[in-house]
């Protein structure tokens, strides 16, 4: 993974101090709470119901064992010995002070993260395929390019006070497993005619209470010229973007606003004239290549047999090896996911003890890295078929065997009312309820592929509007309720999911979800998944029997 | 008034005079866009300099060509938090090649002037003069860039 300069660490490190003296002014009351507001959402810190909560930058979602370890130290030492996956592949703190902000920074500026720009009006963290690298599907790895944007992206002078939030995602693979058309850029690598490999880049996606899929701006964009376009983008945003009111304020209301055909010419005549002082040098791209050289893969790890006995030998390694892993591009590997959806933990959740354990688990069967997922999961990305067994029993042993990937149990979930003050229903709780109601693992599976995301209000965290099925919290009259929609999706045929109808109440969510799961069950032909089956028969036979006694 | 140029703090000399005053002939003054687009021929024969205050949603390309002998242009920040001035002070240094003063005023924050250096924002005008050591000290914030930009 990407070894920080000297550069690197010590602009990482000014960050801090710089910090470090905007809290000071803040707390001794130089600073006015709605300045400091703007500054400390560019440092990923929000005051939240009980406590603040501090948001840390995984760039493109990948990790080292020595971070984990990080990680966990500051989870024991500023707060409740546990910390949260999001949904944008960072990490969260939901328990730390204000005053005590600083010298977490500090402690995370030894091991090369920041909080920089995780939240505010701003360029926030690129994420990424959380199988770059290794996938069997990938055109090529987009990390290089991740961090080429990551380093364009921090501290950018002129972008630093945009009118909304700005995330751009890249994917290097024909499977889109980075929501790439839900974000504000998304950028697909791809192959063109010639069989040059460049971008396609698509503009003005978004979730959040206005859903909207992103259109393609520029079919093919040539590798060098990936910078300036990303600048006129922004430029065009920035200038032309509205202010007036914050939820029309994302570049997709201008995109819609503007029409496809006009903003893409607005873009592209801002880009004719930066284009050639913004190349990016061969050498530099293949530079950046070199911090991304796959780890030295043992040949022989194709001759293993052990684990094809022990799946035959063992049910419960079995059902984690179908669930929980898939195929590796190197003969002899596969790839595991560390499932965060146990079935009585918050989603996401991850304990300090957890964590360091991880971090042996990845210096000693994956080259020492971890990587995190969109879904609220990690990914251990190389392991040796031999190795699987045994690692399966420590993972099982630690609660993270959970062989529940891709499944209805493996919810996207936000904190919801019991952590946001954005809020306006519980989402852990109806996550936990789901859970209980769905503890057969044999049915589990046998629905398959299905994605539950849901979110405790309309900024759309946990992005139920793209779930297969989604749930989000709404309030009536100071009580929760629960709006269901069905048929969304973010890979790549990406869609925004249907209302189902009047929301439910909460005591009614449960029997709501298993009433969808029971239509489908009858509904479906052979292996037919679920989101094929919605997009089959429609939202009617659902709606009969959900609304059946209403 | 003083006000921080390149670094050093320096007396203020400019005055902006809004659409619904007389600007008159003597003294160096800034005037609206607007204005200086439509009193071109007055505003050429004061014996003072004038200069240009650019608003957050006025567009910079409307100057190209009629900058020469422009000495200074204002970036007005109705609320610190509206970043449309950072681009204006990009492409007044890039695009339209100017080399006079670029000077933030009205309500944007110490904190801010690192980045509006280095969009090319060369003047500041703190509305808080307590705020100047603050704000002298906030241009050594960062000591490494990752972007090419104005500065």
């Amino acid at each position: 993974m990407y070894q920080y300069t000297d550069d690197d660490q010590t602009l990482i490190e000014e960050r801090v101090a710089q910090f470090r003296g905007q809290t000071q002014r803040f707390l001794s009351g130089e600073l006015g709470a709605d300045e400091f507001r703007a500054l400390r959402l560019m440092n990923g810190l929000y005051i939240q119901t009980h406590a603040p909560m501090l948001r840390v930058a995984v760039p493109y979602g990948l990790l080292s064992s020595k971070q984990f370890r990080k990680l966990a130290e500051v989870a024991r030492k500023y707060d409740k010995g546990y910390c949260h996956f999001t949904t944008r592949q960072n990490v969260q703190y939901n328990w730390p002070t204000v005053e005590s902000v600083p010298d977490i920074l500090a402690e995370l500026a030894t091991v090369q993260m920041h909080a920089i720009q995780t939240s505010g009006n701003c360029l926030r963290n690129t994420t990424s395929d959380h199988l770059a690298g290794v996938s069997t599907d990938e055109i090529e790895d987009p990390r290089p390019y991740c961090e080429i944007i990551r380093q364009w992206t921090t501290l950018h002078p002129e972008f630093a006070y945009l009118p909304r939030k700005f995330k751009i995602a890249v994917s290097g693979s024909e499977r889109d497993r980075a929501a790439v058309q839900l974000h504000d850029i998304g950028v697909y690598l791809v192959k063109n005619d010639a069989g040059e490999v460049g971008f396609r880049v698509l503009a003005g996606g978004g979730l959040g209470r206005t859903p909207i899929i992103g259109q393609t701006v520029k079919p093919f964009l040539e590798k060098k010229h990936l910078l300036s376009y990303l600048e006129a983008v922004v430029r065009v945003y920035n200038l032309f973007g509205r202010r007036d009111n914050k939820y029309k304020a994302r570049i997709k209301i201008l995109l819609k606003e503007t029409g496809l055909e006009k903003f893409t010419a607005m873009v592209e005549d801002e880009w004719l004239r930066i284009r050639d002082t913004m190349v990016i040098g061969e050498e530099r791209i293949a530079a950046m290549k070199a911090q991304f050289v796959a780890p030295a893969y043992d040949a022989q790890a194709g001759n293993d047999a052990s684990c094809e006995q022990h799946a035959a030998e063992n049910a419960g390694f079995a059902k984690w090896l179908k669930y929980n892993t898939v195929d590796h591009k190197v003969a002899g590997y596969r790839i595991v996911f560390v499932s965060l959806k146990a079935p009585d933990s918050p989603p996401g959740d991850i304990t300090a003890d957890q964590l360091e354990a991880l971090a042996d688990l990845a210096d000693r069967y994956s080259f020492g890295e971890i990587r995190s997922t969109h879904r609220q999961n990690l990914v251990l990305a190389d392991i040796k078929r031999g190795d699987l067994f045994a690692l399966w029993q420590k993972l099982d042993a630690l609660r993270l065997a959970t062989p529940n990937i891709g499944t209805v149990t493996d919810m996207i979930c936000c904190p919801g009312l019991d952590f946001c003050s954005l809020a306006n229903a519980g989402s852990i709780g109806v996550a936990k309820e789901i859970n209980e109601v769905l503890d057969d693992l044999d049915y589990i599976h046998d629905i398959g592929d299905l994605k539950i995301n849901m979110s405790g209000c309309m900024n759309g965290c946990a992005h139920q509007s793209v779930g297969h099925i989604g749930i989000l919290g709404v309030d009536k009259k100071g009580e929760e309720w629960y709006q269901i929609t069905l048929g969304g999706s973010s890979e790549n045929e990406a869609a925004i999911g249907e209302r189902l109808g009047p929301a439910v109440a909460k005591n009614q969510i449960t029997q709501t979800i298993t009433a969808i799961l029971d239509v489908y069950l009858q509904q479906r032909l052979e292996d037919e998944p679920f989101l094929q089956t919605v997009n089959r028969v429609g939202l009617e036979p659902f709606r009969d029997r959900v609304y059946a006694n209403h | 008034m003083q006000i921080i140029k390149d670094k050093q703090l320096v007396d203020n000399t400019w005055t902006f005079v809004d659409d619904d005053s007389e600007f008159g002939n003597s003294g160096d003054i800034t005037v609206s866009l607007d204005r200086w687009e439509s009193h071109k021929q007055q505003l050429a024969h004061r014996i003072g300099k004038t200069g240009i205050r650019l608003n957050p949603g006025d567009h910079t390309e409307e100057l190209a060509g009629t900058l020469s002998g422009v000495e200074l242009i204002e970036l007005y920040f109705p609320v610190f938090t509206d970043g449309r001035p950072f681009s204006h002070a990009r492409l007044l240094r890039s695009r339209l090649g100017y080399k006079g003063e670029i000077r933030a005023v009205g309500h944007f924050l110490p904190d801010q002037i690192f980045y509006l250096s280095r969009v090319g924002v060369d003047g500041f005008e703190l509305e808080n003069q307590d705020q100047i050591p603050l704000a002298l000290s906030c241009m050594g914030d960062f000591s490494v860039r990752y972007q090419a930009s104005s500065n």
